[in-house]
């Protein structure tokens, strides 16, 4: 950072002016000048990544369960999965892409250069329902699995299924609640949505797609 | 962006009693909260101890009352082996996750932890305040278990597959009591996950101006490193609860094996793994031991710098042997699990990082050890429980040398040593944490001092106390007298009565000497000499506001830091040291 002696001093004076944020700034010590990185995100910004790698080890933990499982006994029964879940794959893949869509779009009506509401706003609720979508493709799933005899205690293997099929819809149903709440700040008169929100938001979202994936795999795959 | 990141954690204070007192989403508050329950656990879980211990040593005798707890597992106030085991469980879980989790970590992290950095609040006030309202959920549902039928679950704190996962079969508590012991603790999992994720992003993104991460004092970034430690480790010990109530509601094998008969019935699973159990429970629980341990050594670093008035010989590799030592801890598991029928290889894999993190632990000691020798150390109530705190961690963590060892372990295993060892090194080490804080804290958060008399014979005879319980159970060990069980008949035992007599009549006197802790608490709190706002004449932030500091911290000013957290025995306008907001510049050394 290409800063003067000078220029510090004057930052560490008017003290007062910006407020708290991590070091984004420089102070005296003892005589000597130290920088300090201009580094200091938003919590949420922080917090989204931190909440990721706890669902992260969570389903590290299902996934080791499942590993040591299919590995302790002869009498692992593979499950055949139902083929609606590639149907699901395919629309939790395109609501990323939705989403995206609509970060860009929003990012254009904040900073003014496009008036029109509607766009944005109609990718998002996309989005929604696309998740939505997902969410009722997998209670298909489940319903299948029923129908041909395969419950939650049939055998290890289905329930591992259910378990982690269902851990992920809960994860994905909070992913919606976050969606149709910057909905609902996008639709308030004054734009009350912060872009760190969206961000996160969005960050969730694509990494549900790509736990969706890791799992469809695991699943799938017989070690 | 400041102006947002302000906005973030902006709140103006709360007017009615239930926002200010009750769903308040000050940490300061928040963090007295974590106090008073962890407060209300321990008091509960010791009076388990002595009930646990009065039994041993007196097995006829009738504890009066005893039959309100359980008409069937005390009927005639004589407690049955089966309920013994009920109140072991209970006594450990309680410790465990309520008092050694909550009260040095989410107690004082939340209280101090946002002051030491300058801020004026958590980075999530709210989700703050649902971490410690689901943390009441969590025990009050465990508390629930001593109300059901059965009584608590009879299979510990660990909860080892197949028993707590088959149900009422395998014997009392393990039907609703067991089940609600697994979602208590699954409860639990997700309020340490919301206050680990609340105190990572705090810490990271709402230091004040100046507030460099070297420039943190110990204590806060222990709490810091103890809650990326809890974020991973408790994200284990949820799933492995989910799955554990799902093999006792929803008829699910996943720690039952095929074919397994309990008190002749066939049980009605296929295929699971009990070690699977063990494997995911202690992949949690030894990281747990050192989130209770780890804000105690912050805690004890911060208090004896202060009462040394100097710093410790290096700051920065106390900062990296705390980091080793967290990290070192996802790596040790499986040295639980010595007899649990694991490949002698595996043992040998998981004895040598057992071993290595002895060394950061080591050159910790060491470092402590070296700063005191020839400071003038003042000696006052919060200084002698640190010094107390490394004592224990010395004594309870040389025992772990023997226990690392596969080949001594499988005649130490299951035996009081290593009751003696876990009770030492976690148990009274980070008790003796919280006592130090609480002793150095207390003007700060009442604005009022405890009585240092009361706190110094409270010191004698808690530290006198606990090497006379927990010393002597190494030798019962040695001299193979096993755990868990509720009497000692067998002849071999007979000829440790005595020594099981001495135990039990000090645990009854180092427990009533808590009372004294008590009131003094409640006395000072009331009843102390006002404190004034730096009554130890500190240096770090939080002795820069007010006792107790207002709403926001500062008074709506943000401090600036200009110095290192511990300007100890250097020339300042206040005398021996720099406050770390002072803006004068540090003598030359």
């Amino acid at each position: 950072m290409a800063v003067t002696v000078d220029e510090l001093q004057q930052i560490a004076i008017d003290d007062e002016v910006s407020g708290v944020g991590g070091g984004e700034n420089l102070v005296p010590i003892a005589g000597q000048l130290i920088a300090i990185g201009d580094h200091s995100p938003e919590p949420s910004r922080t917090g989204i990544w931190v909440a990721l790698a706890a669902i992260t080890m969570t389903f590290a933990a299902f996934t080791s369960a499942l590993i040591v499982s299919q590995g302790s006994g002869p009498k692992w029964q593979h499950i055949s999965l139902p083929p609606i879940l590639y149907l699901n794959t395919l629309v939790l893949i395109a609501s990323s892409f939705t989403l995206e869509f609509a970060r860009s779009r929003v990012a254009i009506f904040a900073r003014g250069q496009n008036a029109q509401h509607s766009v944005p706003m109609a990718w998002l609720c996309a989005t929604l329902l696309l998740g939505f979508l997902f969410v009722a493709g997998q209670y298909a799933a489940w319903l299948r699995l029923k129908a041909s005899g395969l419950y939650l205690a049939t055998n290890l293997s289905s329930s591992f299924f259910y378990v982690l099929t269902a851990v992920h819809a809960l994860h994905v149903l909070g992913g919606l609640a976050a969606l149709a709440m910057v909905i609902k700040r996008f639709t308030e008169p004054v734009l009350t949505l912060r872009k760190s929100t969206l961000d996160s938001t969005s960050y969730y979202w694509h990494f549900m797609g790509i736990l969706w994936l890791y799992l469809l795999l695991v699943l799938w795959m017989k070690l | 962006m400041a102006e947002a990141t302000a906005s973030a954690q902006h709140h103006a204070p709360p007017q009615s009693f239930i926002r200010k007192y009750v769903f308040s989403v000050d940490h300061k508050v928040i963090g007295k909260q974590y106090f008073a329950l962890a407060l209300v656990a321990v008091f509960v879980g010791m009076v388990l101890s002595w009930l646990m211990r009065v039994h041993l040593v007196w097995p006829g005798f009738a504890i009066p009352g005893l039959h309100f707890l359980s008409k069937v597992g005390a009927a005639g106030n004589v407690m049955t082996p089966e309920y013994y085991l009920s109140l072991m469980t209970m006594h450990g879980t309680l410790m465990v996750f309520f008092v050694l989790t909550n009260a040095p970590f989410a107690a004082f992290g939340n209280y101090f932890l946002p002051i030491q950095i300058g801020a004026e609040d958590m980075a999530f006030p709210r989700f703050n305040m649902m971490s410690f309202w689901t943390t009441f959920v969590a025990f009050c549902v465990l508390v629930a278990a001593f109300f059901v039928k059965d009584g608590p679950p009879i299979s510990g704190w660990t909860a080892y597959a197949p028993l707590s996962a088959v149900g009422s079969d395998a014997g009392p508590g393990l039907g609703l009591g067991q089940t609600l012991w697994g979602l208590s603790i699954a409860i639990f999992c997700l309020a340490s996950l919301l206050g680990s994720l609340n105190f990572i992003a705090t810490t990271l993104d709402l230091r004040v101006k100046g507030m460099t991460l070297s420039r943190m004092p110990l204590c806060t970034w222990a709490w810091f490193i103890t809650s990326c430690i809890a974020l991973l480790a408790f994200a284990v010990l949820l799933p492995a609860c989910i799955l554990l109530v799902l093999d006792r509601t929803a008829g699910t094998s996943f720690f039952i094996p095929s074919g397994l008969v309990v008190n002749d019935n066939l049980q009605p699973h296929s295929g699971g793994s009990p070690l699977l159990w063990q494997h995911l429970f202690w992949f949690f629980g030894h990281p747990e031991v050192y989130i209770a341990i780890l804000p105690a050594m912050g805690i004890v670093s911060h208090v004896l710098i202060n009462s040394m008035r100097r710093p410790l010989l290096s700051h920065k590799v106390v900062i990296a042997c705390m980091m080793t030592i967290g990290f070192l801890s996802y790596m040790v598991w499986g040295h639980h699990m010595f007899v649990s029928g694991m490949n002698p290889f595996s043992a040998l894999v998981f004895s040598f990082p057992t071993l290595v993190i002895t060394i950061p632990a080591t050159i910790m000691t060491l470092i402590w050890l070296g700063s005191l020798y020839g400071s003038k150390l003042r000696i006052n109530t919060a200084s002698l429980y640190a010094l107390g705190f490394i004592s224990m961690f010395v004594s309870g963590g040389v025992s772990g040398f023997f226990l690392a060892q596969p080949s001594i372990d499988i005649y130490l295993h299951a035996t009081y040593f290593v009751v003696g060892h876990f009770h030492m090194v976690m148990g009274v080490a980070a008790l003796f944490g919280v006592f130090a804080g609480t002793y150095f804290w207390f003007p700060k958060m009442t604005g009022r001092m405890m009585n240092e008399s009361l706190g110094k014979l409270h010191f004698l005879l808690t530290f006198i106390g606990t090497y006379c319980i927990f010393m002597p159970f190494h030798y019962l060990g040695m001299a193979g007298n096993v755990r868990r069980y509720s009497t000692f008949v067998a002849d071999y035992l007979q000829p440790l009565m005595p020594v099981h007599r001495f135990i039990t009549i000090a645990a009854l006197v180092t427990g009533a000497a808590q009372f004294i802790f008590l009131f003094n608490l409640i006395y000072s709190r009331f009843k102390g000499a006002p404190a004034g706002d730096n009554p130890w004449e500190a240096t770090s932030l939080e002795w820069s506001t007010s006792s107790p500091p207002p709403f926001d911290n500062f008074g709506g000013k943000h401090p600036i830091v200009y110095h290192d957290p511990y300007q100890y025995g250097v020339e300042g306008s206040k005398g021996d040291y720099i406050m770390q907001t002072s803006p004068e510049p540090e003598e030359a050394k």
